[in-house]
């Protein structure tokens, strides 16, 4: 575990940090609020509605699809670093596995999920 | 472990952050004057050139200004997140370079000081942050954190503009991470284990990866400038429509750490492309810097500077490269960088995982040795599958295209 050491050492020490120099532009800088001022920003115009409005499901869908994705290759990353003693076998096992994720893939494409219009 | 090895670790641990802090921060500013000297240079213009010679301190003068300006938080934003959202990218980004191997060892010490005492350190000390075993996996999870500083900074601003900058910035850097992650896999397959310090020392012993897995490194470079939001994907601040994406309510030093956050990863991102393709502190062509330290020389010393200065030589090149490529490319849409992202670089980067393990199951079976001939043969691998890649997706648009319009011309 000593490893770990250093890398706390070095969260702390960022962290102490970001916390100084946030506080350091509180401290020094000044300030005058105006309900003018504190208005959200859209290009001199008085804001027109709610920011929390409905905004495009696509986005929803790239979430998900990364997290089937990511998990893909988390399973990829330790065949890889035993890949010279799995030998033949790791090669096949992958294979059926890309194979089924390029399946995946091709249906996404072709049902549409990877379009933007 | 006895208390004079806790010492030893303790003391050389806070030396390595001080300095690589340090050495970050200005960094940063040398990379903000390069980028700002630089785009001058590319468009025929001088450029910041007043304050200090060359201009060299107006980042200097551009920091201290933002510490005295004023702070203007939206009054519907959250204030809590408004204010943790800049130090959550700032922390991840600066967390990034823990693991990067920086230069040779040094030697293993054994010494008294005055007011700390005896303190000792066994082995060779490794010149990284934090010598992790689980190296790469840290730099996959660290690297997601980033996007969450951008998420809940478009998301607390309450602001229209902020709020879809947000929304882009998150999809396009989950959506390319899968890609920089899948591309990664090759190297894990060669190097065969996950700390830096191992996947250079392979890297020493063959050749660069940048030889044996030419394809890796294009996907991983196109990869991390969707990472680090740089042109031509910089769809987080878009400023043509968004005014600045997800920091376009904040102000003054919160802005600055923003901004700070962005060029530490560009940075970071440099220096992983110089450590996973291009053999890290490596001296190309010699074997005189893989000797292992094991007394206070001044030979040894010098090792650790030469190499150290080739690794922030190679990271500066890597940094030069990303602000060539912000003037030469122009932006993405939308819709054309999920593309890129989904059908372009992601079959590519799951076919060349198959390719390269054959190609590495090949060669174990052949019974070859890890040299510079291992190195090279999956270079000739390579050849043929980036030259399938660059002329397939070009369709004779930009590199025949430009021939025929030059003859054309002329």
């Amino acid at each position: 575990m000593r490893e770990y050491i250093p890398l706390l050492m070095l969260m702390g020490f960022i962290v102490f940090n970001a916390i100084v120099m946030v506080a350091l532009s509180q401290i020094l800088s000044t300030r005058r609020r105006t309900a003018v001022k504190g208005a959200p920003y859209e290009s001199g115009m008085p804001a027109l509605g709610g920011t929390r409005a409905r905004f495009s499901v696509k986005f929803y869908l790239v979430a998900m699809l990364f997290i089937v994705f990511d998990i893909e290759m988390v399973f990829m990353i330790p065949w890889a670093v035993e890949f010279r003693q799995l030998g033949l076998f790791g090669l096949v096992e992958m294979g059926i596995f890309i194979l089924i994720l390029g399946v995946g893939l091709v249906y996404l494409w072709k049902r549409g999920a990877l379009e933007w219009d | 472990m006895t208390p004079e090895e806790l010492k030893g670790l303790l003391l050389v641990s806070s030396i390595k952050i001080g300095v690589v802090f340090a050495v970050i921060m200005i960094g940063v500013i040398m990379i903000i004057w390069v980028e700002r000297r630089g785009s001058a240079l590319l468009q025929d213009r001088l450029g910041p050139n007043r304050v200090g010679p060359l201009g060299l301190l107006q980042n200097v003068a551009d920091g201290l200004k933002n510490f005295t300006k004023e702070e203007v938080m939206p009054l519907q934003a959250d204030p809590v997140i408004f204010v943790m959202a800049p130090m959550m990218s700032f922390v991840a980004a600066m967390l990034l370079f823990a693991v990067v191997p920086f230069a040779a060892p040094l030697p293993p010490f054994d010494v008294t000081l005055p007011l700390i005492g005896h303190v000792v350190h066994e082995g060779p000390v490794a010149m990284v942050i934090a010598n992790l075993p689980v190296g790469f996996l840290f730099i996959l999870a660290v690297s997601s954190i980033a996007v969450y500083g951008i998420v809940l900074a478009g998301w607390s601003s309450n602001s229209k503009y902020a709020f879809l900058g947000a929304l882009r910035a998150s999809a396009q850097m989950i959506s390319y991470e899968i890609p920089l992650a899948m591309s990664l896999v090759v190297v894990l397959l060669l190097a065969g284990n996950v700390p830096l310090g191992d996947i250079i020392a392979f890297q020493q012993q063959t050749t660069w990866f940048v030889f044996a897995a030419t394809l890796s490194w294009l996907l991983f470079h196109v990869a991390t400038f969707a990472e680090t939001n740089r042109m031509p994907f910089d769809l987080a601040e878009a400023e043509a429509e968004l005014v600045a994406g997800f920091h376009t309510e904040y102000s003054s030093m919160k802005f600055a750490m923003f901004f700070i956050a962005e060029y530490t990863g560009l940075i970071t991102m440099s220096a992983l492309i110089a450590t996973l393709f291009f053999g890290g502190w490596d001296i190309p062509f010699t074997t005189w810097d893989e000797q292992e330290a094991t007394n206070w020389s001044f030979g040894t010393l010098f090792r650790v500077g030469m190499t150290n200065l080739f690794f922030i030589g190679k990271t500066f090149f890597f940094a030069w490269v990303y602000i060539w490529v912000r003037w030469t490319v122009p932006r993405f849409r939308f819709d054309q960088v999920m593309h890129l992202g989904w059908k372009i670089l992601l079959p590519i980067s799951l076919g060349y995982i198959v390719v390269m393990a054959s190609a590495v199951l090949v060669l174990e079976r052949l019974g070859m040795v890890h040299d510079w001939k291992y190195g090279m043969a999956l270079f000739a691998v390579n050849v043929p599958l980036v030259a399938l890649c660059v002329f397939g997706l070009d369709r004779d648009r930009l590199l025949l295209g430009a021939r025929l319009r030059s003859q054309a011309e002329t």
